[in-house]
């Protein structure tokens, strides 16, 4: 079964003003399957809205080809291709009001009356918008104007669902609302889609798949977890949460040598014992506790001083100074209970979960 | 590029009626605008045999009276560039930023001489300051006083083209940033060197903007030289004129007609290229005015009553024309008579009719076209969209006689034979007063956000379904905006039309000229009214159609 979307080496290339060619998405491969919901996740310019662009029709492909199915897309001109887009400023027509903002494509497609106002009644319900869909644009809300953007696209009943950074322009409590609505309704629906985000938290807490890219380039493709658990290089381990990178040295497939402690890794790595290694350490799995004598380090752990205390409601977050090794960030939850720890304080941590990366990452 | 341009190609080749809207524009650009152009170009260094020459342009240093026209044109020109500005400056300066009362009636008085015919102005000087002026016979009792040559012709344009410098300059003077002058006085400016050195410098790009708009308007300007210059006063637009009406010499006409041009290409390119980076405002839409704090009451009032003088002086011409339309014989027999509007509704009348066919037919046509080109121009990527936007936007810099030259040489022949027929003048407006209706089509739609049109088209709409639906509404100020200007400029046409009308289609402002020239200023004067009343319904009837006022145009042109 052909998967729903495939981008075959898909490249696109820009002349900069100065002659030079930039090239914005370099040779991507990639295949959605029915029904996900795909994140192209990475900082500003990585590539990733030229991508999106590119499947919608809105950019001219440099070379590769789109499928949507076994249909070949990527010459088809962007009225044609049954994809529906949300854009990052919502693109509402300011001169029709929420019903024919909603119904427009319809009209396009020449859809009945009966059938049309069926079809928009049932989508203004389903985003809960049923009692504003005579309102003018101007006189609605960023999240309603946001959830006329989404019925404007769902009503299509679209082969592919095109998200661009729809929530940036949001507050960070109605951008968490709409991120459940949007992932709940996408999976009620079925509706393959391609989400463009800057922002990791969106893409964790929506994706099926995340798709990490830096510099046109794709870094790693995988589930939420397993970007998280095993980041494949020092950039999505970066970009994807807070990060410690530990150098050291590899005892065998499961076991590595930092700062003069065995530390056990959570999975292999297929490299020879000697070989130089980046050890990805989270935050949130140091196991930070006091020291119990001045000196003595159990084995398995780490020994180090508190340098900073920061108290951030949930976790207390702790800048602890290792010997042999850059300052590690550890975060501890339920400070409230737990107590802080001043500056100062010997400490030890037995870091759990831990992914190495071959050479620097 | 080639590959860059063949890579566009393909992209629109999907929609294939925006190619199809592409290739016939171009099509239209080349043959209505570059290639009429081209032959007055060509005419003028021909030689009798054909070939090759020079001579025509060799008569410009031989011949006294083309030096003399060459030299007029440029001194008038600059002349009342000069005064236009600084009436223009000063009433902009009152209008938008100082407290005072009938800010609206003065605007629109100052204003008033836009759309009225370009030489409005000289036959209100004739009947005030001709040889049975008003003020110099009956007033002042001067039996030998001439108000034509260089006097009568700046006086006329100053009244014609001040206003103007003063729509261009209320965009520059509003737009400026109120708070710098704050900051400059907080640190201890006295309010002239407030203005001096920072109100005055930050204007200057506007300015100079404007003393290039109304010099190349001068210099085009056919009207008033042909009323008021007098036969010592030669000008180059009517002496272009003349060389062919008079002369039958087209070559000598054409040459004449390229020495315009060039002055005229270079302010164009000036004020377009350099000056444009210059600007130091940003205007967008309605500028937000506030009254300054540089003018103290006295400098205040005493500007105001510069800018309410103008405003009498546009009064007291409208006024005379409108008595020389009821009086029997103007200078002689006072006597209140509507002799000459019947003249006007019954001789007349087929110039009225055809003068209004023109106009209606070219005005939707001129503003829908200038809609399309500035969306394919900002929407759409494809190769020749820059020659597009150059060869549109080229008639600014186009004098009305070169182009009126250009079209009888063009068309008065195969393959394309259109002279004395209402085809050539439709077709001549539309491309002159196309780029107004480009530029704010321009200016507006650069401030919708892409991504309107982007989401119509990724709902299933093609090109021409997302202009007619989505965007032509919301350019909807800038289309009446266009709309308006078009009608008017039709209805008050003369440099070009001059060369265009014929026995089948005549127009009215070349009817008033004769009527001049014949000494009927009555029936002249009628006719003005006539016009200008007609001008008023339209721009009445347009507002309710479209439904938008016209805030600011960008530049006019005749």
């Amino acid at each position: 079964m052909p998967a729903d979307l495939r981008l075959e080496k898909l490249r696109k290339e820009f002349a900069s003003p100065e002659g030079a060619t930039v090239v914005a998405v370099d040779d991507v491969t990639l295949e959605v399957e029915k029904g996900a919901l795909v994140t192209l996740l990475g900082p500003s310019g990585c590539g990733k809205t030229t991508l999106l662009r590119m499947i919608a029709g809105f950019e001219e492909p440099t070379s590769g080809k789109i499928y949507f199915g076994d249909r070949r897309v990527d010459e088809l001109a962007p009225n044609v291709r049954d994809t529906a887009m949300v854009f990052q400023s919502y693109a509402i027509f300011p001169h029709l009001n929420v019903y024919e903002n909603v119904a427009f494509g319809l009209r396009m497609h020449g859809v009945s009356k009966g059938e049309l106002a069926e079809r928009v009644g049932q989508v203004l319900e389903l985003v809960g918008l049923g009692q504003l869909a005579k309102r003018a644009p101007s006189q609605l809300s960023g999240g309603q104007q946001q959830r006329v953007a989404l019925a404007r696209c769902i009503v299509m009943q679209p082969k592919l669902l095109l998200f661009d950074e729809p929530l940036s322009n949001l507050d960070a409590k109605l951008r968490e609302q709409m991120r459940v609505e949007i992932r709940d309704l996408q999976q009620r629906l079925g509706i393959t889609s391609v989400y463009v985000t800057h922002d990791q938290i969106e893409a964790m807490a929506m994706s099926d798949v995340v798709v990490v890219m830096n510099a046109g380039r794709v870094e790693q493709v995988g589930s939420p977890r397993e970007i998280y658990a095993r980041p494949e290089s020092r950039f999505v381990a970066d970009f994807i949460g807070d990060a410690n990178f530990l150098p050291g040295v590899l005892l065998d497939t499961r076991t590595v040598r930092i700062a003069g402690a065995t530390l056990t890794l959570a999975d292999p790595l297929q490299e020879q014992p000697g070989a130089s290694v980046v050890v990805v350490a989270r935050p949130e799995a140091m196991n930070l506790a006091r020291a119990a004598d001045q000196e003595a380090r159990p084995t398995g752990t780490l020994l180090g001083t508190v340098r900073r205390t920061t108290f951030l409601g949930t976790i207390a977050r702790y800048m602890v100074a290792v010997e042999g090794l850059p300052d590690l960030q550890v975060d501890v939850a339920s400070p409230a209970e737990a107590g802080l720890l001043a500056p100062g304080t010997r400490v030890t941590m037995a870091p759990g979960a831990l992914h190495a990366l071959a050479g620097d990452g | 590029m080639l590959k860059r341009g063949w890579q566009e190609l393909r992209i629109i080749a999907r929609d294939p009626i925006l190619l199809v809207l592409v290739v016939l524009i171009i099509a239209s650009l080349l043959v209505f605008v570059v290639w009429p152009l081209a032959r007055v170009l060509l005419k003028a260094f021909q030689a009798p045999d054909g070939s090759f020459s020079l001579a025509n342009f060799e008569l410009l240093g031989q011949r006294r009276l083309y030096r003399n026209a060459l030299r007029n044109s440029l001194v008038v020109g600059g002349l009342v560039g000069l005064i236009g500005v600084v009436i223009g400056y000063i009433a902009a300066f009152v209008l938008t930023r100082t407290n005072v009362p009938f800010k609206r009636v003065l605007h629109t008085l100052v204003m008033l001489p836009i759309i009225s015919p370009p030489f409005a102005g000289a036959i209100s000087i004739l009947f005030l300051f001709g040889f049975n002026g008003l003020i110099t016979r009956r007033l002042l009792g001067l039996t030998d006083f001439s108000i034509y040559g260089m006097h009568g012709v700046v006086l006329s344009q100053v009244f014609t083209f001040a206003p103007i410098a003063y729509l261009n300059l209320r965009g520059v003077l509003a737009g400026l940033n109120p708070t710098l002058e704050d900051a400059a006085l907080n640190v201890g400016a006295s309010r002239w060197q407030v203005f001096w050195r920072i109100v005055f410098p930050l204007s200057l790009p506007g300015v100079a903007s404007a003393f290039l708009v109304v010099l190349i308007e001068s210099m085009a300007d056919f009207g008033n030289p042909l009323v008021l210059g007098g036969a010592s006063f030669p000008m180059l637009a009517t002496q272009a004129y003349l060389e062919i009406t008079g002369s039958f010499n087209l070559a000598r006409g054409a040459m004449l007609a390229g020495v315009l041009l060039l002055p005229s290409i270079t302010a164009f390119a000036i004020q377009r290229y350099y000056l444009a980076k210059r600007q130091y405002v940003t205007v967008t839409g309605k500028p937000t005015a506030s009254t300054s704090k540089i003018v103290s009451p006295g400098a205040k009032w005493f500007l105001y009553a510069v800018v309410v003088a103008f405003a009498v002086v546009v009064i007291a011409f409208y006024a005379v024309i409108l008595l020389g339309a009821v009086t029997r014989v103007w200078g002689f027999d006072y006597t209140l008579d509507l002799r000459h509007f019947r003249y006007v509704f019954a001789v007349g009348w087929d110039t009225v009719k055809d003068t209004i066919v023109v106009a209606v037919v070219t005005t939707p046509i001129s503003g829908l076209l200038g809609m399309l080109i500035a969306f394919l121009v900002v929407r759409r990527r494809f190769p020749g969209r820059a020659a597009m936007e150059f060869m549109s936007i080229l008639n600014f810099a186009v004098p009305g006689t070169v182009a009126g030259i250009g079209y009888i040489l063009a068309f008065n022949g195969p393959p394309l034979i259109l002279t004395g027929t209402l085809a050539i003048l439709v077709l001549n407006f539309v491309f002159r007063y196309v780029p107004v209706g480009i530029q704010s089509g321009i200016a507006v739609l650069r401030q919708i956000d892409p991504a309107i049109e982007e989401a119509a088209q990724n709902l299933g709409a093609n090109a021409l379904t997302t202009f007619r639906r989505i965007t032509l509404p919301l350019i909807a100020p800038a289309f009446f905006s266009g709309l308006v200007f078009a009608f008017v400029r039709a209805m008050t046409a003369i440099s070009a039309a001059i060369f265009l009308v014929s026995a089948n289609w005549n127009l009215m402002t070349v009817q008033i000229l004769n009527e001049v020239g014949s000494g009927r200023l009555g029936v002249a004067a009628a006719y003005s009214m006539v016009l200008l009343a007609i001008v008023l319904v339209a721009f009445g009837v347009i507002n309710l159609i479209v439904g938008r006022g016209a805030e600011d145009a960008t530049s006019v042109r005749f």
